[in-house]
C-alpha cells in the first residue's frame, strides 16, 4: 500500500488510440455550452 | 529545471493533485511526493534526492521515489506520448447539425454573437424544405455512424415552431427508414415556451437548453426584450414550468457571464437556489466592448471557479447537489483520443445551417463570409477548409502540444481562435486560462468524491 500517493483513477487514454473513433458519442458543443469546446466531460458510448 | 508538460501538479482544496497527461491518470500525493515531482522526470533519482535533502530524510525520499517508479512502471506517470489516431486521416463523417431555424429574436441581448439574431444578414425563417434537406445531408454524410444530432437554434427557434414540428416529423420518419437515431435539442430564451409547445417538446423527447444568466439584475442588464424591459421574471417562471414538466431532467440552464458580473459564482448558485440543478455558465466572448473579459480579470475569475467548486462539493455532500457543466468530468470512461482531438467537430463533423441552406463550420462562424463552406444544394464547396478544421487539433498546434490540458479541450474553440488570433492554429489565450482553471476544479472534485468513497 502506497504511503505517499493515492491513485484516483487509472487512465488508459493511449489504449484508445487504436480502439476509439467510432464517433457515436455526443458532439461536445451541442450539449450545453455552445461557446467553448470541452471534451473531457463527454462519456464514451461504447 | 523546466517542469514537464506530461504531468500537471496543482494544489487545490487542501489536496496536492497530479495529472499524468498522456494516460489521464490522477493521483493525490503528499507534500513530499509533490515536491519530488517538481524535479523527478522518471530517470533522475539522484537529482531528486539532492533537491529534497534539505527538507526531508533520505529514507522517506527513497520511499517516495519507489512509489513514483511503481507508477511509471504501471504506465500511470510520465506515460508515453499519445500519437494521432489513424481515424483522423479518414474522410470525416457528419454527426451533428445546428439548424438556424430563425435568424430573428425576440430579445436584444447585449452580448449576442448573432447580432440580436440576424447574424449580420437579413432576418429570416428557415422553410421546412431547407430543414428536410439538412436532415438528408446528415443522413448521407453520417455513413456508418448510427447516432446523429440536430440542435434547433437561432436567433430564437420558437419563432419558427412550424418548421421545428415539420422537421421533427420528418426526422422520425427517416429514422424508421434508415435506422439512424437522432438526438434533438432546442436552444431557447424560453420567452415563447407556452404549455402547448412544452407538451410537444416533452412528448418528442427534445432536450432543452434554456438561457438564464443567474441573478435578476445580471440577467436583465444583458437580456432585455425589444422594448428594453428585463426578461428574468418571465424566463424563470417558464423555465421552472419546463423543467418541472420533465421531471427535472433533459435540460440545461445555460448562462453567460461578462465583465459586469465577475462574481458569477453567485449567479450559478442563484440558479441552484431557484431549484434548477442542470447548470452551465460560460464566459462571454467579446472584443473591444465594456462587457468583454480581459486578462486582468483572471485572478477574480479563478477565485470564482474555486469558490464554486467548494460549494458544489458542499451541496453535494449535504444532499442538495447541482450539476455544473464544466465540472463534469468522466475520469474512468471519458472519450477516446480520436474524440479528444476531433473536439466539437466544427467544420468536419459539425456544421451550422442558415435559413437559406448555407453551411458554416459552426453556429459562431455564421456571418463570417470567408467561412461559408458550402450549401445544402451543392454540398461542401470548400473541402480544403474541411481538412483545415479536421487537422486543427490539439496535437497539431504548437501552443497546445505544450499544454497539460491538451486532451480535455481538444485545442479550444475554433471560432474564438479565429476571432481573436485570426488563425485556427492560435488558441484564444484567455479562454485557455479559464479552461485550465475549470479543469483543475473538475479534477479536484473527482479526487474529493473518490476520497469520500474511500473514507
Amino acid at each position: 500500500m502506497a504511503k505517499h500517493i493515492v491513485t484516483v483513477n487509472k487512465g488508459a487514454l493511449q489504449s484508445t488510440v487504436k480502439t476509439g473513433g467510432c464517433g457515436e458519442c455526443q458532439a461536445s458543443c451541442q450539449s450545453a455550452c455552445k461557446t467553448s469546446c470541452t471534451v473531457g466531460n463527454q462519456v464514451c458510448q461504447k | 529545471m523546466k517542469e514537464s508538460m506530461d504531468i500537471h501538479r496543482f494544489y487545490l482544496h487542501g489536496m496536492h493533485i497530479v495529472l499524468d497527461v498522456n494516460s489521464g491518470a490522477v493521483h493525490v500525493v503528499d507534500r513530499m511526493a509533490y515536491d519530488a515531482l517538481a524535479v523527478f522526470d522518471g530517470h533522475n533519482d539522484a537529482e531528486v534526492a539532492a533537491a529534497l535533502a534539505g527538507e526531508y530524510g533520505a529514507a522517506a525520499v527513497a520511499e517516495v521515489l519507489a512509489e513514483l517508479h511503481a507508477l511509471v512502471d504501471a504506465g500511470l506517470l510520465f506515460s508515453p506520448a499519445v500519437e494521432v489516431p489513424a481515424v483522423i486521416g479518414d474522410a470525416p463523417l457528419v454527426k451533428s447539425l445546428c439548424l438556424h431555424v430563425a435568424h430573428d429574436c425576440n430579445l436584444r441581448c447585449g452580448y449576442c454573437f448573432a447580432g440580436t439574431g440576424d447574424f449580420g444578414h437579413d432576418r429570416g425563417l428557415m422553410p421546412k424544405e431547407v430543414a428536410e434537406k439538412a436532415v438528408e445531408f446528415i443522413i448521407a454524410g453520417s455513413g456508418r455512424r448510427k447516432h446523429c444530432e440536430i440542435d434547433f437554434f437561432g436567433g430564437e427557434p420558437l419563432l419558427n415552431m412550424d418548421t421545428v414540428r415539420q422537421t421533427v416529423a420528418y426526422v422520425r420518419r427517416r429514422e424508421a427508414e434508415t435506422g439512424k437515431v437522432f438526438k434533438l435539442t432546442l436552444t431557447t430564451n424560453a420567452v415563447l415556451l407556452d404549455e402547448a409547445t412544452l407538451a410537444y417538446l416533452n412528448a418528442e423527447n427534445i432536450s432543452l437548453v434554456l438561457s438564464l444568466d443567474g441573478r435578476r439584475e445580471v440577467h436583465d442588464r444583458m437580456r432585455p426584450d425589444a422594448a428594453g424591459n428585463g426578461s428574468w421574471e418571465d424566463v424563470v417562471a417558464r423555465a421552472r414550468r419546463a423543467t418541472d414538466s420533465r421531471g427535472g431532467k433533459n435540460y440545461y440552464l445555460r448562462g453567460t457571464y461578462t465583465a459586469h458580473n465577475l462574481d458569477f459564482a453567485a449567479d450559478v448558485l442563484a440558479m441552484a437556489d431557484l431549484g434548477f440543478t442542470e447548470l452551465s455558465v460560460e464566459p462571454v466572448i467579446g472584443k473591444d466592448t465594456d462587457y468583454a473579459l480581459r486578462e486582468e480579470h483572471l485572478p477574480a475569475l479563478y477565485a470564482q471557479y474555486e469558490a464554486l467548486a467548494e460549494e458544489y462539493l458542499a451541496r453535494r455532500r449535504a444532499g442538495r447537489p447541482f450539476e455544473f457543466f464544466h465540472f463534469n468530468l468522466n475520469l474512468d470512461n471519458g472519450p477516446c483520443v480520436a474524440k479528444r482531438l476531433a473536439g466539437c467537430g466544427a467544420g468536419h463533423e459539425y456544421f451550422a445551417v442558415t435559413p437559406d441552406g448555407d453551411l458554416y463550420p459552426c453556429h459562431q462562424f455564421v456571418g463570417r463570409d470567408e467561412y461559408l463552406i458550402g450549401n445544402l444544394t451543392d454540398g461542401i464547396r470548400k473541402p480544403a477548409l474541411v481538412q483545415k478544421f479536421r487537422h486543427a487539433h490539439a496535437l497539431a498546434k504548437p501552443a497546445c502540444r505544450a499544454c497539460w490540458a491538451r486532451f480535455y479541450c481538444s485545442g479550444g474553440c475554433h471560432a474564438n481562435a479565429q476571432l481573436f488570433g485570426g488563425d485556427l492554429a492560435e488558441p484564444y489565450a484567455l479562454g485557455c486560462e479559464l479552461q485550465k482553471k475549470r479543469l483543475e476544479c473538475a479534477i479536484m472534485i473527482q479526487a474529493s468524491l473518490a476520497a469520500d468513497k474511500g473514507a
